[in-house]
């Protein structure tokens, strides 16, 4: 029987697969609606419903809210084709540096380097991953960025934090560009017996991560008692990562047939994609902290910022696509 | 139709570029005729205070802008007096007419106004001293509301001589009206008017 089921599922051609994720994705949205909005009822048809269950349930229904236009977004790049999926990213990679830098002290010197990051490097970034140019790719922002960047900020002759301004920008940029972008960038990946599947692999990716996010805060919400990181971001629980990240292993593991991978394999990707998450989850929120700031900013109700919801993306998406590009390209 | 859509184009690439998103830090957003006055640090400035009010309290306000600029260029002159539906003022002071009176011409006929007390930009996070304008604005008009605004990341994005802006969320913060006493000084009325944008920083 489960043989059967899987043997089905493997057999499905590529754009079947993708409809039937959607689906899926928007079966459990219209449950976590469905809960969001039961529980809030509930809670109002009590005497005296505490504050604090109705700001949760009012979050919970917000990020749900939210949910649903980002698979919207997300869906509709997808069917645009990969042109649709870049673009969307390189918005994606534009307002995380825009929220980025709105947190990070510049100075009039530093006008131009920034001023160029936003409009020549994020478009000249995203063309390389378009026409499949994985060299120049991998080094852009690392070598040619990170040179020249601060080569222009000096010529303004500023020196007053030079190194502090020089770093910031580009972490900003490495995070917001080149560690976003590797996500999309799986769809230039040459991956063996995979060939014109790419965006289910992007797709998958993507499940996970923020699939893992979700079900952290699930469980630590449900379960949540031993803080992880009190300092450094306070929502994080013990019980949250250890039951969120295990289910989402599990997901990850019954969704290796929109994968090159074999289900453990998948399994282990998504442990992999799991952990890379959790740790970027953690450093971009004491970089916020850092910053002077509680959220990056407020442009996804209910989740913060562009970054808030990204994070873990950024941290997920360099990894698991360099382990693809070892193990699964010739 | 074709103001319309430049309307539109302008409000998405503002949001697109500098977000412009509005907090009502001491007051609700009102329909009551109103002076917007706010801290001048760019190009932006304009636009972004009136991308930030919600849509119908926009459609009866009018930024103030310099003739010599915006008055010059068929372009500029679209955008400013069809778009913005700005009122445009003579910023040298001439002994012969009241560089004032568009402004008073604009209240008496019920619109709201958009104004920078400085007069000029500086690409600074706190504004300068204010001129006598407002004053005698707020003499004529008491009962005009006075909402004080910041503008907070604007100096950075476009300062003074820049080409290319750099993309930084702007949050644009109304402050609580600015009540009028009838037996202030002039003097006394402005600094209590910067004192009540700084407040919002």
């Amino acid at each position: 029987m489960l043989t059967q089921l899987a043997n089905t599922l493997e057999a499905l051609d590529p754009t079947h697969k993708f409809y039937w994720l959607i689906g899926a994705v928007a079966a459990l949205l219209l449950i976590a609606s469905i809960v969001g909005w039961v529980l809030k009822h509930r809670l109002l048809a009590k005497n005296n419903p505490s504050e604090k269950s109705l700001k949760l349930i009012n979050n919970l229904i917000s990020r749900v809210n939210a949910w649903w236009v980002m698979v919207a977004i997300l869906v509709i790049a997808f069917l645009a084709g990969k042109l649709g999926t870049i673009i969307l990213f390189g918005f994606i990679s534009y307002f995380a540096l825009r929220e980025f830098m709105t947190l990070t002290p510049t100075r009039a010197g530093d006008h131009r380097t920034l001023s160029l990051a936003f409009f020549l490097l994020i478009p000249l970034h995203y063309y390389l991953i378009y026409t499949d140019w994985y060299g120049l790719f991998s080094v852009l922002i690392p070598v040619y960025a990170f040179l020249l960047m601060p080569s222009i900020s000096v010529l303004a002759h500023d020196t007053e934090h030079f190194l502090e301004r020089a770093a910031k920008i580009q972490w900003g940029v490495m995070v917001a560009i080149y560690c976003i972008s590797h996500a999309p960038a799986l769809l230039l990946l040459p991956i063996t017996n995979f060939e014109g599947r790419n965006t289910l692999l992007l797709f998958y990716f993507l499940l996970i991560v923020q699939l893992s996010d979700v079900l952290q805060y699930v469980f630590g919400n449900l379960f949540g008692k031993t803080k992880v990181a009190p300092i450094v971001s306070p929502n994080k629980t013990l019980e949250g990562l250890i039951g969120g990240g295990l289910s989402t292993i599990l997901v990850g593991a019954g969704l290796w047939w929109i994968t090159p991978f074999t289900a453990l394999q998948s399994a282990g990707m998504a442990a992999i994609i799991v952990t890379m998450g959790f740790l970027g989850g953690l450093v971009m929120s004491a970089i916020k902290r850092s910053l002077g700031a509680k959220d990056w900013g407020n442009m996804i109700e209910g989740h913060g910022g562009m970054l808030d919801r990204m994070d873990s993306v950024s941290f997920a998406a360099p990894v698991f696509f360099h382990l693809v590009r070892y193990y699964f390209t010739p | 139709m074709l103001v319309n859509i430049t309307r539109l184009a302008m409000i998405v690439l503002v949001r697109l570029l500098v977000g412009a998103h509005p907090r009502w830090v001491g007051a609700e957003p009102s329909f009551a005729q109103s002076i917007y006055f706010t801290n001048h640090t760019s190009h932006l400035d304009t636009l972004a205070l009136w991308v930030a009010l919600p849509a119908d309290i926009r459609a009866k306000t009018r930024p103030v802008a310099a003739k010599d600029y915006w008055g010059r260029g068929k372009i500029k002159q679209f955008i400013a007096l069809k778009v913005l539906n700005a009122v445009l003022i003579e910023r040298e002071v001439s002994r012969h007419r009241d560089p004032l009176a568009p402004l008073l011409a604009a209240l008496a006929a019920g619109d709201s106004l958009i104004l920078f007390p400085e007069g000029t930009r500086k690409a600074q996070a706190e504004p300068s001293d204010f001129k006598g304008g407002l004053y005698h604005l707020a003499e004529a008009f008491p009962q005009v509301k006075l909402i004080p605004v910041y503008l907070d990341t604007l100096h950075r994005s476009m300062p003074k001589g820049s080409y290319l802006p750099v993309p930084l969320i702007c949050t644009v913060r109304f402050g609580a009206t600015l009540l009028w006493h009838a037996d202030e000084h002039k003097k006394a009325f402005l600094t209590r008017a910067r004192a009540a944008i700084l407040h919002l920083i």
